[in-house]
């Protein structure tokens, strides 16, 4: 392992970290309600599909318009940050097959058992957060040091 | 009222994080997930960052009975760590690492209009669905 200095971009990364922070603490404790994204587009897509009330999701989603507004807002004042892709439309597919299945499956993600679960010290949260963590460490060397893609 | 405006907030503020803390290039989160290769620590920054806020607000909650707007805290009770949960995880960990994608940044760039997630994000929502449909047989 080496670290890339180059790449490394603290300052940014503490301060978009702080901010999703505060979006969660403003949610729990406005709401009451956990800012878990895989939750968030899940429980809408389940009523839908339910045919069950939509109006029960109201929450969810207009917290998913804010997320979705956020990069127009952020547009009025500068610029989005560049961001690129490295694999193709197939690999695409397939990845978001198996974070679609995983999260629904493990009951979350990054947002949910990441930061809020392991900021209530979740056990249940850190089991999944270090399964995650690792299978994608895995992944990421298979492909870029293994296979050579 | 309030409880909308703080659903829209909160999202809005979430999604900003995301866009300032460059999560939302998936080269920047594979850069963190190539823990073998040149390896960009920025992630564990922004997961440091957020949760060292989020460590205040949960214990806040135990101060208090209900949140400002009154709604009860709905906080996971579950404690069970089975094999759904770690399947689930590493599931979700193997389709992370090859696209370099969570669900909320692929959201916030479908919003923005990069192509991958127009791809991404309807599988993702595919894939939600189908466990749906086969976890309830």
């Amino acid at each position: 392992m080496t670290i890339a200095w180059n790449l490394f971009t603290p300052g940014a990364a503490l301060v978009g970290g702080l901010l999703i922070g505060l979006a969660a603490a403003l949610y729990l404790l406005g709401n009451g309600r956990i800012a878990g994204i895989s939750g968030i587009v899940g429980a809408p897509l389940r009523a839908l599909t339910a045919r069950t009330e939509l109006r029960s999701q109201r929450l969810n989603l207009l917290f998913l318009a804010g997320l979705l507004l956020a990069p127009w807002l952020w547009q009025l004042a500068a610029p989005l940050p560049a961001a690129t892709v490295d694999v193709g439309p197939l690999a695409l597919v397939i990845a978001g097959l198996f974070v679609g299945v995983g999260v629904r499956m493990g009951q979350g993600c990054t947002s949910g058992h990441g930061v809020c679960g392991l900021s209530r010290f979740s056990l249940r949260s850190l089991v999944n957060v270090l399964a995650f963590m690792g299978a994608g460490f895995v992944t990421v060397f298979l492909m870029r040091h293994v296979l050579g893609g | 009222m309030t409880r909308y405006l703080i659903a829209l907030a909160s999202g809005l503020i979430f999604g900003l994080g995301l866009i300032a803390s460059g999560m939302t290039n998936p080269a920047k989160v594979k850069g963190f997930l190539d823990l073998f290769g040149a390896w960009d620590p920025s992630l564990a920054l922004v997961m440091g960052g957020a949760i060292s806020v989020g460590v205040i607000a949960f214990a806040l909650t135990k101060r208090r009975s209900r949140s400002w707007t009154g709604d009860p805290f709905e906080i996971p009770a579950e404690t069970l760590i089975d094999r759904r949960l770690i399947a689930g995880g590493l599931l979700f960990g193997v389709g992370w690492g090859i696209a370099g994608f969570c669900p909320g940044p692929a959201l916030v760039s479908l919003a923005s209009g990069l192509p991958a997630a127009w791809i991404f994000v309807p599988a993702m929502l595919t894939g939600m669905l189908a466990y749906d449909y086969f976890a309830k047989r």
